[in-house]
């Protein structure tokens, strides 16, 4: 029937490139309709925004505590969410404690995606013995559990928040490297790569035009998985006392510092936990989200 | 088969090698004097000298390492510098420890974990695959060593069931199948197992979506196969990655149980390491690690074997 219209009659139909939108857009549509997702992601704004404006959403300061007032239950008159062992407002606590605890989770993944993507990127399109010493070395870090290298790591290092962040940064670069380095072996001998080389384009505008457009989304979604993973370890390294010290409201910390008052006051000291926990499920879900509306394999 | 068997255990030496060396170097990444905790704060300059020599640290970088490998070899990882005692009895010890937590918490995690992938992946998009899903991803999303605590309230300080800490009557040295201390078993082993449920139930979930939605599975219904057929087909394909992920998660669980053992004071390795970086006792905790990674390189490495022989297309990628 198509085939029947006239030259004036397609002319006349809107230009068909109007129709066709970009690859973000689509992906925004996409993810826009997966309810989850969308949940899992206004949890985390919230829990972002938290921890920006906390000094104006908390009701009283992190830091002071009177010990007359100590371990107060849920729901005592001023203190809604109790009072811990050094009688702290818990709520100020945890609404402050979101500030180190999405520092310490998320910072150690920007850097593993940083230097990650490029040693696998690198080489990845490199190839060759460059590419074989790379990954070779980062085989030798993936040999270790990843709980075993961070606390090993911060362990030897000693602890505070810089060591647990190079540590916690150290873990993640080698997952990333690998994933970088097969997706960006995969690109490279696609054709339009070929082409590129074949009709003369410089190395370095074939990685920044042709690869890096190709595997910064899959790569970016597979570091969105590890926060998760991340928030929990950094929160545990604070739990075992090789990440922030006292007195700093860190949700790890507190819950390390809480676990002598289980028997007292069980549900206060399981607060912190719980906001790990929930940060932890939402980055997850988000991750899960992303994937599928950039239709990303694993 | 042989070639591939060959490739695969030489490729394994250096890493065993890397992963030793980087064992090695964590004592020299570590700040400080390594005798820090053994010498008495006015130590005379004499006897830090002779304890330097006697531990080996007054040796260039590169013979230590030698010696210290070449020491390893024989089974020798040299003396815990806080209790005197030999590091590889030390850590053979809480190994054994670690490894009954383990492989219980391994064999809870992929019951339910391969429960809730099959069930999911069949049944996908239906109420029990999203229920199945919802308890993966909260088993992959919940800090364990929370968990662990959360049990303890319930189990233990508001239901008085089971013990909060310890691994039971003389657990270092003789543990028995008994139940005084299985009770001790049962939080820690079901806290750990929550991991390994969550990453097989996904995975496995995945894999039978995709085996499902392949040519070969509509043949065999096309054919007539019953259903319990197709099912066992399904369950063929999906062997391989199951027992691989299985393999991996076992050795993740041995390397990874220092937080949960500190939450419940079992006697293990990640005892023993909490122990070593607190009183900076450092032959302990390269020994600890050293083994514990080695662990997980053989464990890697018998999965690898175990899988080529189980899929045979994989040796030829």
């Amino acid at each position: 029937m198509a085939l029947a219209r006239s030259t004036a009659e397609i002319a006349a139909l809107p230009p068909v490139i109007d129709k066709s939108e970009g690859y973000w857009a689509s992906v925004w549509r996409r993810l826009r309709r997966d309810k989850v997702a969308i949940i899992a992601g206004l949890v985390v704004l919230a829990l972002i925004l938290m921890a920006i404006f906390a000094p104006y959403i908390a009701p009283a300061d992190p830091l002071s505590g009177r010990i007359t007032r100590r371990l107060r239950p849920i729901g005592t008159e001023g203190f809604p969410l109790g009072t811990d062992e050094l009688g702290r407002d818990m709520l100020s606590r945890l609404i402050h404690g979101a500030r180190m605890s999405l520092l310490m989770g998320v910072t150690p993944v920007i850097i593993a995606f940083g230097l990650g993507s490029t040693i696998g990127i690198v080489a990845g399109y490199l190839g060759g013995w460059f590419n074989t010493i790379a990954m070779r070395t980062i085989d030798i870090f993936y040999a270790f559990p990843s709980v075993l290298l961070a606390v090993a790591l911060s362990g030897a290092l000693g602890a505070g928040l810089t060591n647990a962040l190079v540590s916690l940064s150290v873990v993640f670069i080698p997952p990333i490297a690998r994933v970088a380095e097969a997706v960006t072996t995969q690109v490279r001998n696609r054709d339009y790569v070929e082409a590129a080389r074949a009709s003369g384009a410089p190395g370095f505008t074939i990685v920044r035009v042709h690869v890096l457009g190709n595997v910064l989304g899959p790569i970016f979604v597979y570091a969105t998985s590890l926060i998760s993973v991340s928030m929990i370890l950094a929160s545990g390294l604070s739990f075992l006392g090789l990440g922030v010290r006292p007195p700093e409201p860190e949700w790890g910390l507190m819950l390390n510092t809480l676990r002598t008052v289980i028997y007292s006051q069980p549900w206060v000291a399981a607060l912190p936990g719980l906001m790990i926990f929930i940060t932890s499920i939402s980055f997850n879900l988000l991750s899960d989200g992303l994937r599928s509306a950039m239709d990303v394999k694993q | 088969m042989l070639v591939y068997l060959t490739k695969r255990i030489l490729y394994t030496i250096p890493i065993v090698l890397g992963v030793s060396l980087v064992c090695f170097l964590l004592v020299h990444l570590a700040p400080g004097d390594p005798l820090v905790s053994v010498l008495p704060p006015d130590a005379s300059e004499d006897l830090k000298q002779q304890l330097l020599v006697i531990y080996g640290f007054d040796r260039p970088y590169w013979e230590q390492f030698l010696r210290w490998v070449g020491r390893a070899l024989q089974g020798d990882l040299g003396y815990s510098i806080a209790s005197g005692r030999s590091v590889t009895t030390e850590v053979l010890r809480a190994v054994g420890n670690t490894l009954i937590l383990a492989s219980v918490a391994t064999v809870i995690g992929f019951f339910f974990g391969l429960l809730f992938g099959f069930v999911g992946g069949y049944f996908r998009d239906s109420w029990i695959d999203k229920t199945a899903s919802a308890l993966a991803v909260v088993g992959v999303s919940v800090p364990h060593y929370w968990l662990g605590m959360v049990l303890v309230i319930i189990f233990s300080s508001q239901l008085n069931w089971l013990p909060p800490t310890g691994a039971g009557p003389g657990a270092s040295s003789d543990w028995q199948p008994d139940w005084a201390h299985i009770r001790h078993l049962i939080l820690p082993a079901v806290t750990m197992s929550v991991i390994p449920m969550g990453i097989i139930a996904r995975t496995i979930r995945a894999l039978v979506a995709d085996i499902l939605s392949q040519d070969f599975v509509q043949a065999l219904r096309a054919k007539g196969m019953g259903e319990l057929g197709v099912f066992l087909h399904i369950v063929k394909n999906a062997a391989p990655t199951a027992l691989a992920v299985m393999g991996l998660q076992l050795g993740y669980l041995l390397g990874g149980s220092i937080l949960i053992e500190t939450v419940f004071a079992w006697p293990g390795t990640g005892f023993l390491l909490n122990a070593a970086i607190f009183q900076r006792d450092l032959p302990l905790l390269q020994g600890t690690i050293l083994v514990l990674a080695l662990f997980f390189v053989l464990l890697n490495l018998i999965v690898d074997l175990v899988q080529s022989l189980l899929d045979p297309r994989i040796q030829r990628s």
